[in-house]
């Protein structure tokens, strides 16, 4: 990427933010390496988060996912599985780490508002105001086999549900005033009379009626993350969001074109259109060289990538069991199936797969690929691959010119995947100006720059925006 | 009476057990909630060399409002301890009357994986209506309905706690498979009021199943470890210990201890001024760090250990740390715990197969997979 004379960079200031994403279920962790340690051992999480931290990281982030993914009703056993609770993983974190952001993804259908809200304000004070929620909606009827409520909430009830729980939380956290709690052993109460007050919520969704038991943080409550792509999971971004996790940050117009579609969005509610930080899940490969780096890279491949996967990732496209062809051998004759989504887990999510496996057969015959040289190169596309230097060239780049505030970094090993990012990349980044050289905060709400929670702001916005 | 050497629990919610203590606390209200005084409560109980901290609970704030007292849930509490502390057992009060079992099975997973294997689970229940309102169901109603809502919850987390046999991570590269999934298992629980499927996200914990506390006459004797047994006297202690039926058992010990700035009766007073320190049946001293250790002395043989529940947290933990411990330790009439080993083994309880293990099924080769991560 070129330099851009300042005058033309349209936000010549603009700082980097970073996240680290300790994945669970997922084939991307290379678990077959011998530098590969353990997923769930409490040391390899405390290793990546002070890691972060020493990087002068934003946050540290966790994944959801409430039951263990499936094939053909059978437990699907190629991947990374079996992962801590969020929450409770990220309170221990609280206590050996002490600037990093912990942000705990929560789903709204098979949690109740009023016991999560005050688990995320417990990991909020003790973190003091570096607690994040990333606000997920559960998109299966499959995982409600694992609680009371069971079944299954279709799309549109999902973010109404999402909305509504937001609405009961923020209630919640603001049930108390910033200095309802006694600052001295003689007072009369141990929180000021008409300090705290009961909350009442009747909708559609819920019905609520409780005393909070938790003051505010130190940043007033939970920086509110969202994850979701369709319009109505931008809009809701756009209404209640500070930051949005999204999966549109590997290619520079991709990134772009969502950014302004957010901006647009935000305008719409009568946000400011800097209210939200865009941070992207990617993956970063780096190398002393491009050809180092590109050597990395397929190496990684190949271990994300095993035969098996490669056949499993081929099968959902096809719509068939592939799973005892020859990965190494070329692409299955059959047409895909085009089939309905049944909403069960394992389905595909392929718009038109016609038309993706013809594109795929002609660039293999065109390459000469094999069926998994086939799904690495035109599979999903992750991340950014490249010297320090060069990166941190582009990522100025795309930060300077608003494609995205920042990146959720998914390491490709756990639990030292990092290293060469905070070694390299993060000095590389310094020296470009787009990011800090201290944390100069101690809230996530401080790192991230965000204005104070939208509930706190002037009745005029809040209306606006509702 | 003598026994074998007692092991020694302290309740450390709040500022102590009286409704009032916080305001003989060392630190002012607005302290209560802070992480440095959270890990300096632990460390002396640590230090002190209790085998276990437990933290009580429920989803309603402690004291009747309008005088409400903030508290931090004991899950989150009770992880942030586990990494703060290193030999100390730490055991979260939970309530299943309402809670989802399977959030509460894979939050006390992950708190023995974050201690590693230090972690216990006191069960308890929501008896105030307002609990029902906050979480926005329907009223569980009478002590019979409550006990089912334990008993079920129960069964569930333990059978999700195995659903995971110890070895199911296994890594194959030959056969690029991470998991052995004939060795996960769908727990398939039907109870009366909730059906669950399973398996749990999270792998077994390190302790196989975590150490389960309660009182024996709420929940199944079957699924208690340790049976946390009551009496006014020791009488009626002695024979609820004889009756609980479970593994082990834990005397319920109230005190409040004479400090060297008031006697125990003077500071008693002082808290009831303000408020009642209410009869929970529970055996209370009031006096003397020599008297109470007497009074321990005389537990050996009746029960396995006690569960000391503080007056005043920052008072009268003092005075257990500084002269009742030590005495106890002396005497061998109770141990600390070693360094390195898991609450189970502190107990000298065993480590349990996995009830799945010996149930296994064909094994059957692998099928496509679904393109996301989280
Ligand atoms: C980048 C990204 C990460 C996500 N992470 C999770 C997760 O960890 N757990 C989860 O249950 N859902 C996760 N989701 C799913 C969303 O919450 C949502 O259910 C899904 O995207 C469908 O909603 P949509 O149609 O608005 O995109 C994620 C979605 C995106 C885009």
């Amino acid at each position: 990427m070129t330099r851009t004379d300042p005058l033309d960079v349209p936000r010549p200031d603009a700082q980097l933010h970073l996240g680290v994403f300790f994945q669970g279920v997922n084939h991307w962790t290379i678990w077959s390496d011998q530098a590969s340690g353990s997923q769930i051992d409490p040391a390899s999480y405390r290793r990546v988060a002070q890691r972060a931290e020493r990087g002068l990281f934003d946050a540290f982030f966790l994944g959801e996912g409430l039951r263990l993914r499936e094939v053909d009703g059978r437990i699907h056993d190629l991947d990374i599985a079996g992962r801590p609770d969020a929450i409770t993983q990220l309170a221990a974190l609280a206590a050996v780490t002490e600037r990093i952001g912990l942000v705990s993804t929560s789903n709204t259908t098979f949690n109740e508002p009023a016991d999560l809200a005050r688990r995320l304000s417990g990991l909020d004070l003790l973190s003091e105001g570096r607690a994040g929620w990333n606000v997920v909606t559960t998109d299966n009827a499959w995982t409600g086999a694992n609680f009371r409520r069971g079944g299954y909430l279709d799309h549109a009830d999902r973010y109404r549900r999402a909305e509504e729980f937001l609405t009961v939380a923020r209630a919640i956290w603001d049930g108390w005033d910033d200095r309802a709690v006694s600052a001295s052993s003689g007072a009369p109460a141990w929180a000021a009379p008409g300090g705290v007050r009961q909350v009442r919520h009747q909708g559609t969704q819920f019905d609520v009626n409780l005393v909070p038991t938790l003051p505010r943080s130190a940043q007033g409550h939970p920086v509110i993350f969202q994850a979701g792509d369709s319009g109505e999971g931008r809009d809701f971004a756009a209404r209640n969001a500070d930051v949005i996790f999204s999966a549109h940050g590997n290619d520079f117009d991709d990134a772009l074109t969502f950014a302004d579609d957010l901006r647009r969005r935000l305008r719409a509610v009568g946000r400011p259109d800097d209210d939200l930080r865009i941070l992207p899940g990617t993956e970063i490969i780096i190398g002393a060289t491009e050809e180092e780096a590109l050597e990395k890279k397929r190496w990684i491949r190949l271990q994300q990538v095993t035969p098996a996967t490669a056949l499993g990732i081929a099968g959902l496209l096809w719509g068939l069991d592939l799973s005892d062809r020859d990965a190494d051998g070329p692409l299955p004759e059959e047409d895909p199936v085009v089939a309905e989504n049944d909403g069960s887990f394992g389905a595909r999510r392929v718009a038109d797969p016609r038309a993706v496996v013809a594109e795929w057969r002609e660039k293999a015959q065109a390459h000469g690929w094999s069926l998994r040289e086939t799904v690495i190169a035109l599979g999903p596309q992750r991340g950014h691959v490249g010297t320090p230097a060069g990166l941190a060239d582009k990522f100025a780049h795309y930060v300077r010119h608003g494609a995205v505030d920042g990146f959720n970094i998914t390491p490709y090993l756990i639990p030292d995947g990092l290293d060469d990012i905070v070694d390299l990349l993060v000095p590389a980044l310094q020296e470009r100006g787009v990011y800090r050289t201290e944390y100069t905060g101690t809230t996530l709400r401080d790192h991230l720059g965000l204005r104070e929670p939208l509930t706190h702001r002037s009745t005029t916005c809040r209306r606006q925006a509702g | 009476m003598s026994g074998p050497a007692l092991r020694l629990a302290v309740e450390l919610d709040g500022d102590g057990a009286h409704p009032a203590a916080w305001r003989r606390a060392a630190h002012a209200p607005d302290h209560l909630l802070t992480p440095r005084r959270l890990s300096r409560v632990a460390a002396a109980a640590e230090n002190a060399g209790f085998t276990l901290i437990t933290l009580e609970d429920g989803t309603l704030p402690p004291g009747a409002t309008p005088d409400v007292v903030g508290r931090i849930g004991a899950v989150e509490r009770a992880a942030f301890l586990a990494a703060s502390t290193s030999v100390i057992g730490i055991a979260p009060v939970v309530p299943l009357t309402y809670a989802e079992p399977f959030h509460v099975s894979a939050q006390l997973a992950s708190l023995d994986h974050i201690s590693v294997g230090r972690a216990g689970w006191v069960v308890s229940e929501e008896t105030r209506p307002e609990a029902a309102r906050l979480w926005g169901r329907r009223l569980v109603d009478g002590a019979a309905a409550r006990a089912r809502e334990s008993r079920d919850g129960i069964e569930v987390v333990r059978a999700l706690w195995d659903s995971w046999e110890d070895d199911a991570v296994i890594r194959s590269v030959a056969t690029s498979r991470y998991l052995d999934r004939e060795r996960l298992h769908y727990v398939d629980f039907t109870g009366d009021t909730y059906a669950v499927k399973g398996p749990a996200i999270v792998p077994r914990p390190p302790q196989g199943q975590l150490v389960v506390l309660g009182r024996p006459d709420l929940v199944p004797a079957g699924h208690l470890d340790v049976g946390l047994v009551a009496g006014r006297d020791l009488a009626a202690l002695e024979a609820a210990a004889a009756a609980a039926g479970t593994p082990r058992t834990f005397a319920e010990v109230e005190v409040a201890l004479d400090t060297p700035d008031a006697t125990a009766e003077e500071r008693l007073a002082d808290l009831e001024r303000h408020a009642p320190w209410g009869d929970g049946g529970r055996l209370r001293h009031v006096g003397s760090a020599a008297g109470l250790a007497a009074l321990l002395e005389r537990l050996r043989g009746v029960v396995d250990g006690v569960r000391l529940h503080p007056l005043v947290v920052d008072e009268d933990l003092n005075v257990l740390s500084g002269l009742v411990l030590p005495h106890l330790f002396e005497r061998r009439h109770a141990v600390r715990p070693l360094p390195g080993s898991s609450l189970r083994t502190q107990l000298g309880l065993e480590r349990p197969a996995n009830r799945y293990a010996a149930q296994r099924t064909q094994t059957t080769p692998a099928t496509p997979i679904r393109e996301e991560t989280r």
